[in-house]
């Protein structure tokens, strides 16, 4: 392990952005985002970004193709694959989990080669949590978030940060740093120790981190999807898509087509179950009402994706739709409430 | 006796003689900070889950879009600025006046968690005003202080009034009924701000909050006015629908769209605001629309009424003339 003084900070921050993109938890008003970091930038590493950092590798918005027209002549123009090396830093355990259950979607065969290039090209460094938040629930998905996966791990404890890279990536990132990192000896590891079993204890005191997680096979599965639940829980469901976009495990997209003046763009873009065109096909949509929608969204993340992924779950238990949910709908309240159905109607038992 | 508990004891009254079939209101979430609106259909309900605290900030009225007598009529706890909207889609009949029994409740000063946790304060588990308007925080890290300002929604910075334009009952009568409450300086405050900025300042500001949207849809969706049907971004078919921002232009369509779709209806709710993820400040969008209103057609609350007429729906003889109204509506 290594470590740096949080006075040097700037110093090795500089040295990540090198001639790479640096993005890290800067502050813009009241919220705290992944930002390209600049000399003095606001950085701000004391939680969870607004949103995972699921964007550096699966954006919003990315263009495929273009198609020029001059005549009878159409030009197609492919996008290039993105190789070009960055860095993020201070994503946290859950988000690096984020990113493990979309490369279970986006590098399987055939892999989604967009993707698969911003994979090689990011080096991610994780910041173990210090602070976990009321809405954080990770543990019940497996998460530990005070050993954060990632390329190199990191713990921010008092005025160190220390740092131990975890992949052939980290170690070639580390080994760049040269002499800007020292040898963090025995004292390091006792350190972190120390902040690891502070955290436990704070995992300990949350209200959903016990959180029992549902095992839905084919004897449940009549019961959870024709249950009740969904449209008492969908009668507060402003059909927005604000759970979708800021969860690191969603992947839904669209692609669509824009007439500009300089010819078509085919991009891909974030799409959202929350959506009354989600699934539009050319006979209708087989989801009409935004109890099917609400539903969609949970099973998949509960039922479906698990079923097809060896009991793999799509949620992380990041918590980011527990903070942003305009009208405080979340999967910790699906959960619960598909358990006391459980438990009062014996499903499955 | 609390609020909460004065709230929760006519609730039940009102179920269990009948009144009402069914209470929307607010149940206790998943944090202290998590209270989340609820239709609740049985008096054991509402005892076991039923919460009133500073972070019960949605506006309700949204959710009653569409509704009917014949779904019974359901008991709507009532904040002051929430019956604004109520009644402005009243007035757009959005939903059947019989449909709905409206408690007016007296709103506490509401936090807004995300400032909370902007400065630093996570873990909260309880929370009250200390004298001077300082904000006490119980948090798993310890109790924490800040300042009012800094802790309180936007929308509450900027009330307008503790009076109810719709009820059919007021459970505790508001302070100053008979007089006429003063100004809330705060309110158009950034209006005012962005009106001194030249136009490029004023596009830079904009573009610095815009570019953040991701076009998750909250601000539309959870406005109480901005209730169409089917919305023409929804549309594939429009050539204007965006799941995202895909170009510059796209940042500021949607929300320029939007301010423009709901002028002279907007009752300055601030739900848009409370609803972005992005901390975008909307509200100031609608805001500017509200001042120049007022000053171009005399001062205009929408939803005070709910006979559906607004400024720019109707027109009468002593309406300035279009160009006299360009004029007066640029600059303060």
């Amino acid at each position: 392990m290594k470590k740096i003084s949080t006075e040097k900070l700037p110093l090795l921050y500089a040295a990540l952005n090198g001639d790479r993109q640096l993005w890290i938890p800067v502050q813009d008003g009241d919220r705290v985002e992944f930002g390209l970091w600049r000399e003095g930038a606001a950085v701000n590493l004391a939680g969870k970004t607004l949103k995972s950092g699921k964007d550096f590798f699966f954006p919003q918005n990315e263009d495929f193709v273009s198609f020029q027209k001059e005549g009878k002549k159409i030009t197609i123009t492919e996008k290039k694959r993105p190789t070009d090396e960055f860095v993020v830093f201070g994503m946290r355990g859950c988000d690096l989990a984020g990113l493990e259950v979309l490369d279970l979607v986006f590098l399987a065969e055939p892999k989604d080669s967009f993707y698969e290039a911003r994979r090689g090209a990011g080096v991610i460094v994780t910041l173990a949590c210090g602070t976990p938040d009321e809405s954080c629930f990770c543990t019940a998905f497996g998460v530990n978030p005070a050993e954060p996966k990632g390329d190199v791990a990191a713990w921010l404890v008092g005025d160190t940060l220390y740092w131990k890279p975890t992949s052939d990536k980290g170690e070639k990132l580390t080994a760049e740093l040269g002499s800007l990192l020292e040898d963090a000896g025995a004292d390091g590891d006792k350190a972190v120790a120390e902040q690891q079993a502070a955290i436990a204890d704070i995992l300990k005191q949350l209200p959903n981190t016990e959180l029992e997680l549902p095992k839905v096979g084919d004897a449940e599965f009549d019961a959870w999807f024709e249950s009740p639940n969904w449209a008492k829980m969908a009668e507060s469901c402003l059909g927005c898509g604000t759970c979708t976009f800021v969860c690191p495990t969603c992947q839904c997209y669209d692609i669509q087509d824009r007439d500009t003046k300089d010819g078509i763009r085919r991009f891909r873009c974030w799409d959202s179950c929350m959506y009354s065109d989600f699934t539009l096909m050319a006979h209708g949509n087989i989801r009409n009402t935004q109890m099917q929608r609400f539903r969609q969204r949970f099973m998949h993340k509960l039922v479906y994706f698990p079923q097809n992924n060896d009991g793999k779950y799509s949620c992380v238990g990041c918590g980011r739709c527990v903070e942003k949910c305009p009208s405080s709908l979340n999967i910790v309240k699906v959960i619960k409430a598909m358990q006391a159905m459980e438990a009062m109607e014996g499903v499955g038992k | 006796m609390s609020i909460q508990d004065k709230i929760l004891a006519r609730a039940k009254e009102l179920m269990a003689d009948g009144t009402v079939t069914s209470v929307l209101g607010w149940k206790k979430g998943e944090t202290y900070t998590d209270p989340s609106p609820a239709f609740f259909t049985s008096v054991e309900e509402l005892e076991r889950d039923f919460i009133f605290n500073h972070f019960c900030g949605q506006n309700l009225s949204r959710l009653l879009n569409g509704r009917k007598a014949e779904d019974g009529k359901v008991l709507m706890l009532c904040k002051p600025c929430d019956a604004f909207s109520l009644n402005q889609m009243l007035g757009q009949h959005r939903l059947e006046r019989d449909s709905v029994y409206v408690l007016g409740i007296p709103s506490p000063t509401i936090l807004d968690a995300d400032k909370l946790r902007a400065a630093g304060i996570k873990g909260i588990r309880g929370s009250r005003f200390a004298r001077g308007g300082e904000v006490v925080l119980d948090t798993l890290y310890g109790e924490k202080r800040i300042a009012g300002k800094d802790a309180v929604l936007e929308k509450c910075l900027s009330c307008k009034t503790h009076k109810f334009p719709v009820s059919d009952e007021i459970l505790v009568k508001p302070k100053g009924e008979e007089h006429d409450e003063p100004e809330n300086p705060y309110r158009f405050a950034g209006v005012e701000e962005l009106e001194t900025m030249t136009p490029d300042e004023r596009f830079a500001f904009w573009q610095s909050h815009l570019k953040r949207c991701i076009r998750c849809n909250a601000c539309r969706n959870a406005c109480p006015v901005c209730a169409c049907v089917k919305c023409v971004f929804d549309n594939p078919g429009s050539e204007v629908a965006g799941k995202s921002n895909i170009d510059a232009f796209d940042d500021k369509l949607f929300h320029v769209i939007r301010a423009f779709h709901v002028a002279g209806r907007c009752t300055d709710c601030g739900e848009c605001s409370r609803a972005c993820p992005e901390g975008i400040p909307l509200h100031l969008l609608n805001r500017k629309f509200i001042k120049d209103i007022n000053r171009i057609y005399g001062p205009f609350q929408a939803g005070a009424s709910d006979d559906g007429v607004s400024p720019l729906t109707e027109y009468n003889t002593e309406d300035m003339e279009p160009g006299e109204a360009i004029l007066k509506g640029s600059g303060s």
